[in-house]
């Protein structure tokens, strides 16, 4: 899963049967520190997320799997809200530190 | 999935036996604010799209739950044509 916000949404009249009834939102991926990052994307919704939300995203196959029993055909839904991220960002620099490993 | 542009159309005549009838066009990805990106892609259509619209396409195994691409060797499909795109104002 992957963290993106909401910038914008698409409007769309005629659409395959298996997307009817679904907001579709424009999302830009972001960084944990809250930079874009990457092509922005548009996403079916299945938490009623508004514009400028920070939101968790799922992609692929499993993205459809949000809507289940219903078949939605889609490749990118949003999943989550999101209240508040930590990250620790002294991980990184301590794991170069000792193994020099860190990718 | 992604917003794309129509901007040709394909034809085939020797393929896969499940995908005989379907329209096959070729999709330039663009930004939300229009703007064209890198590539092409060739696309299933499910919703009659036409040259130059702009239109919403769905790749990888999902591509296959479109209704008319069951069970078919698809990996893109558009599955809708775009009315509107609407951007916060600070985009």
């Amino acid at each position: 899963m992957y963290l993106g916000r909401v910038v914008g949404c698409v409007w769309a009249t005629v659409k395959n049967a298996c997307l009817t009834g679904h907001r579709l939102l424009i999302v830009q991926p972001v960084t944990p520190e809250l930079e874009d990052k990457g092509r922005r994307i548009i996403c079916t919704d299945w938490t009623g997320a508004g514009a400028g939300e920070l939101i968790y995203w799922t992609r692929a196959r499993e993205a459809s799997f949000a809507f289940l029993p219903d078949e939605v055909v889609t490749d990118a839904t949003i999943v989550g809200i999101v209240d508040t991220i930590h990250v620790d960002r002294t991980a990184g620099r301590r794991q170069s530190g000792e193994g020099g490993a860190a990718c | 999935m992604i917003l794309a542009r129509v901007v040709g159309t394909v034809v085939a005549t020797r393929k896969d036996p499940r995908l005989e009838g379907k329209k096959l066009l070729v999709l330039k990805p663009v930004t939300p604010d229009g703007k064209e990106e890198a590539g092409y892609v060739v696309a299933v259509d499910t919703v009659g799209a036409g040259f130059r619209e702009t239109v919403i396409a769905v790749s990888g195994s999902s591509a296959r739950m479109a209704e008319g691409c069951r069970d078919r060797p698809v990996d893109t499909a558009i599955v809708g044509i775009v009315d509107t795109v609407s951007l916060d104002r600070k985009e």
